[in-house]
């Protein structure tokens, strides 16, 4: 575990004091904040909030430029090799090889992570989401949501114990946005995944999330269930909390909401 | 759409010399993808290479009645355009193999993975030593085929001849690619352009003497003069000069440690930029 950040046995992410700043501009000025083992977390805020800066860091893509990051203990600024294995994600603004089919795509990625017995688990993964007909053709020749469907195939290839979702479900039609947040919801039930989610759809939100941690400009400005900030706020649903952070109409203070810190 | 959950350990280990080889693996098995299903590409790579030395090979015919040096050694300038053609393929090997990850935006996905950065290099290495063998491959075969030139004829010294070649292609390649990586694809021309620097002070068709004298100890410190200057030493003297192999093999360390250095440097620059997940076209 990191020096110096209090955490609960069952945490599963220990962000502490993460800063980072760009030239002139703090994209995340020192947030902190803990995501429960086996449960689903949204990071929410609008856009230039720090969700997807936030996220890269947690994967180590990003370095930061102050803080700590602990993931199921593992020290990611130091060691994060140990843990890469054990996680893995999606985005919408990372692609793959657009020449490759997707057999070979996710044949790649299951090579690169490990996995034991690599085709019988594309295959499995290929019938759960629905791609046995699209195994041999190329991605780039795939429309939007039947990437997206491939993305969320790659994510899951290792059977992540972590698993960071940036826009899971963007570009899905709402038939098959529903059958993947039933599939996310339904791995992260049977095999107790950790799920950081952002996404802009309060309703996914709403459905799949145990906590909501709450970002502006580069702030965690609230956190909570959605049942809580829905109450916090008091607000009908999540889109109007939504609204209310992302416009900074609200002194969060005079809500009585729990600290990050204290919540950590 | 259920999933099917497997409990136990469904990873092979991840550390050690096997795990390292399985992803360094799976980094090949992604190029020879892309590669094995584009024969425009193959043959582009042997294209080159091919008409290169056809058009050396007709000045040797041309200049072969005249020249005393071509008579003693016909296949000298087949033998050092193909030589050159192992330095200039090895290092757009590996820039090419880096740039295909940049187009594709697929250096997050891999960066994220657990793919450590020395496998991600020596992936590329691998791809650049199997697009060099395809390209000078190719143009060996037709260099036999057309003018009855075996540069294996060379014998021992081609084998030290490519290697010393292609390692010094390999730290310009590095160096190239953490170049693209700093200054994005607008820096693609690099690949293409970089190698013809040292074109000129290597002595490919020359020996280093006829270099301006101030010129000469700039060539010496580059690996690729000290093979030429051997290559000729082998052809026109039938000797094998230890003491620029020596030279040759020194400077590769040294040139090497610094393309991986360099590269190392970009990597880390990206990350604390956060250009590894929005580099691409």
């Amino acid at each position: 575990m990191l020096d110096g950040v209090q955490a609960a046995a069952d945490a599963a992410i220990v962000v502490k004091d993460l800063r980072k700043r760009y030239d002139e501009v703090d994209a995340v000025k020192g947030i902190s904040f803990v995501v429960r083992a086996g449960t689903t977390t949204a990071l929410l805020g609008g856009n230039g909030a720090g969700k997807t800066t936030t996220l890269s860091m947690l994967l180590g893509v990003l370095t930061p430029t102050a803080g700590s990051i602990a993931i199921l203990g593992c020290d990611m600024l130091r060691d994060r090799y140990r843990m890469l294995p054990r996680m893995n994600f999606t985005s919408p603004y990372v692609d793959l090889p657009r020449r490759l089919t997707v057999g070979e795509n996710l044949r790649v990625f299951a090579d690169l992570y490990g996995v034991r017995e690599p085709k019988q688990r594309i295959a499995q993964l290929a019938g759960e989401f629905d791609l046995a007909g699209l195994l041999a053709r190329p991605y780039g020749n795939l429309s939007a949501g039947q990437r997206t469907r491939v993305s969320l195939a790659k994510a899951l290839l290792n059977r992540p114990e972590v698993l960071l979702l940036d826009e899971p479900t963007a570009s899905l039609d709402p038939d098959i946005g529903d059958r993947m947040r039933t599939y996310l919801e339904h791995y992260q039930r049977e095999s107790r995944c950790t799920m950081l989610l952002a996404s802009h759809n309060m309703g996914e939100v709403e459905r799949m999330c145990d906590d909501v941690i709450m970002l502006r400009e580069g702030l965690v400005v609230n956190q909570g269930s959605p049942h809580d900030l829905i109450e916090r706020y008091g607000r009908e649903n999540m889109d109007e909390v939504f609204l209310d952070i992302a416009r900074g109409g609200t002194d969060e203070s005079e809500l009585g909401a729990p600290t990050p810190e204290v919540a950590a | 759409m259920q999933p099917v959950l497997d409990s136990g350990a469904c990873l092979h280990p991840q550390t050690g010399l096997a795990a390292s080889a399985r992803r360094v693996r799976a980094l090949v098995r992604r190029h020879a993808y892309l590669l094995l299903k584009s024969w425009p590409r193959l043959v582009s790579m042997a294209y080159y290479p091919t008409v290169t030395m056809v058009l050396w090979a007709f000045l040797t015919i041309y200049l072969k009645p005249t020249t005393n040096f071509l008579q003693d050694a016909p296949g000298f300038f087949i033998g050092a355009v193909l030589l050159w053609d192992v330095l200039f393929r090895g290092q757009l090997g590996v820039s090419l193999t880096f740039i295909e990850e940049m187009y594709s935006r697929n250096l997050g996905n891999l960066f994220v993975s657990p793919l450590r950065l020395s496998e991600f290099i020596a992936g590329q290495l691998t791809m650049s030593v199997l697009r060099t063998l395809i390209g000078v491959g190719g143009a060996c075969f037709f260099a036999w085929l057309l003018f009855r030139y075996s540069i294996f004829a060379l014998g021992f010294p081609l084998i030290d001849f490519f290697c010393l070649l292609l390692a010094f292609g390999w730290s310009i390649g590095l160096a190239v690619s953490a170049m693209i990586l700093r200054w994005g694809l607008g820096a693609e021309e690099l690949a293409w352009a970089a190698i013809f620097l040292v074109a000129p002070v290597s002595g490919v068709y020359y020996p280093i003497s006829v270099l301006p004298a101030w010129l000469q100890p700039v060539a010496w410190l580059l690996p690729s003069a000290h093979v030429f200057e051997g290559m000729r030493s082998v052809l026109l003297e039938g000797e094998f000069p230890w003491n620029h192999f020596w030279a040759a093999a020194g400077l590769d360390l040294v040139y090497l440690g610094i393309g991986v250095a360099t590269f190392r440097l970009a990597i880390n620059f990206a990350r604390v930029h956060g250009k590894l997940l929005q580099m691409g076209e």
